[in-house]
């Protein structure tokens, strides 16, 4: 077994560094000719869940999220969700084309190529850093109590981390063969994120949505972040074992079906 | 010692009819089994061994698999069945400039290049001055890539490409670019590289080229070796196809 893997650890090793570069050129490109530059990783979440938060107060009349005697602004909830949402969703809508727009890289020099999705994810987490400042600013403004478990924010961030990997993994490898998933994946998405409690709380849904909730892993991450941040709470065990089992599961998934077929990619990109 | 080893190597493409590429399309035609692909050989039991040191060309006309070859060797394809040993590190130099950013600046450009070559950081700091002297153009360092100049590029790849001593170089017609005088100090580079032990496997449509620099030729023949030895005997070979071909349009 150790045998098996050392290889990959090599060469994984020899290309750290393309990991770095690739992420830092995501981080230039992506500010480069704009005038506030990185500070806009903080202002976008920000401006953004202020629009969200304006129509959700104001329209729909949303602004405590209690439970038991913790109460919770509304603003606060909203962003744990957000935060932990976006993620996944850039992430994995990310790391689905990285493979094609690898291509011209691709066709001329061997490089392991789970680093193009890697790197999306890992962009990705570095975005989700950012927000992490907006969330702690909204905190601090709204005096939102903390408590002790805030520490183990970066719990549920770390298994994402590894779900997202996972669900990047099968999209890129789809993608090269069908182009159709990109289309259909961003209608999921968006789906998923109407069954993910980001701007509710679950107790709203109907029973049969109810009854649906719990096999979307999503949840688990969203409920495992606000215990730890906003709620103070450790998180039960159903949500240790939706979140791992579903990053395990997406992860052995995603290494099998990429590895099975990344060396017919350079054939279809 | 062999630094390459190609044994019976095979390359098959599928080439459709028609490209499917989309879910409904592709369920439609496999339930009708209309889902039919040409097979088509870019590389037919090709065998070859480039001892260390060699320099070695592959002539051949335009489709016979030249490159298709050297992407072998490279690593970039997998071949449909047969080995492709490589010991030692590789330099590809299949197209110059191959991850290169056009948004980025020169500078950055030749961080992120050097890492896809698998360079560290810190080697690139020790060069960076060598690899810019050898581009000339540290006027325009900090200046995006999209406003260089294709020769430009070029020259800025060449010098990364060419900054380690790597154990085998792989050249595919890389030494057309530039003007007259690049072309000389990149011919000049590369045989720096070879007096240090270096092992080159380059494809060339320069006939000149190949006699100037290389000691083995392959010559390849719609995928496979039509012939295979010194380069004198080969290239002499390979030329008079040409002269034949003449006298035939000449008749």
């Amino acid at each position: 077994m150790v045998e098996k893997v050392k290889p990959y650890v090599k060469d994984f090793w020899r290309y750290r560094h393309l990991l770095n570069n690739l992420i830092s050129r995501d981080i230039k490109v992506k500010y480069r000719r704009s005038a506030l530059g990185m500070l806009w990783s903080v202002l976008n979440p920000l401006l953004m869940m202020l629009v969200m938060y304006v129509v959700f107060s104001q329209i729909f009349r949303m602004t405590q999220m209690n439970r038991g005697d913790v109460e919770v602004n509304f603003a606060v909830y909203l962003l744990t969700g957000q935060l932990m949402y976006n993620f996944f969703s850039e992430a994995t809508q990310t790391a689905m084309s990285s493979v094609l727009s690898a291509a011209p890289l691709i066709k001329k020099v061997y490089i392991p190529k789970y680093i193009f999705p890697l790197e999306k994810v890992a962009f990705s987490f570095v975005n989700m850093i950012f927000s992490l400042i907006a969330l702690i600013l909204v905190m601090v403004f709204t005096r939102t109590p903390v408590h002790a478990t805030v520490l183990l924010f970066w719990v549920p961030m770390v298994i994402l981390f590894v779900f997202n990997f996972g669900v990047g993994l099968i999209l890129a490898a789809g993608t090269v063969f069908f182009r159709d998933i990109m289309h259909l994946y961003g209608v999921a998405v968006t789906a998923l994120m109407y069954l993910t409690p980001i701007m509710y709380d679950v107790s709203i849904l109907p029973d049969w949505a109810r009854a649906v909730i719990p096999f979307n892993p999503m949840y688990w991450f969203v409920s495992m972040f606000r215990d730890f941040v906003i709620y103070g709470e450790f998180p039960g065990i159903n949500a240790w074992i939706g979140t791992c089992m579903s990053a395990l599961v997406a992860l052995v998934l995603g290494l099998a079906l990429f590895k099975k077929s990344q060396d017919r990619f350079v054939l279809y990109i | 010692m062999s630094m390459i080893e190609v044994r019976d190597v095979s390359m098959r493409f599928n080439m459709a009819k028609e490209r499917v590429d989309n879910l409904k399309e592709y369920f439609i035609k496999r339930v009708k089994g209309t889902l039919k692909f040409e097979e088509f050989y870019a590389l037919t039991d090709v065998s070859l061994t480039v001892e260390k040191g060699d320099v070695y060309g592959l002539v051949g006309l335009n489709g016979s698999g030249k490159s298709t070859l050297l992407k072998i060797v490279a690593g970039v394809l997998k071949p449909s069945s047969g080995t492709a040993v490589v010991r030692g590190t590789i330099a590809p130099l299949i197209e110059l400039g191959a991850g290169f950013d056009m948004d980025l600046t020169a500078r950055e450009n030749i961080y992120l290049n050097g890492a896809v070559l698998g360079l560290e950081p810190a080697f690139i700091d020790a060069k960076f001055d060598e690899i810019v002297d050898f581009s000339e153009l540290r006027n325009f360092l900090d200046v995006p890539l999209k406003n260089y100049s294709s020769g430009m590029v070029a020259r800025i790849a060449f010098a990364i490409a060419t900054v380690t001593k790597p154990d085998i170089l792989i050249a595919d017609e890389i030494l057309s670019v530039g003007d007259f005088l690049f072309q000389k100090k990149c011919e000049q580079r590369m045989r720096e590289l070879m007096s240090g032990g270096t092992t080159v496997l380059i494809v060339s449509h320069s006939i000149d080229q190949i006699e100037r620099l290389c000691n083995r030729v392959a010559w390849l023949d719609h995928g496979h070796i039509r012939m295979d030895g010194p380069v004198e005997e080969v290239c002499a070979a390979y030329k008079s196809l040409g002269q034949s071909a003449g006298e035939g349009a000449g008749a």
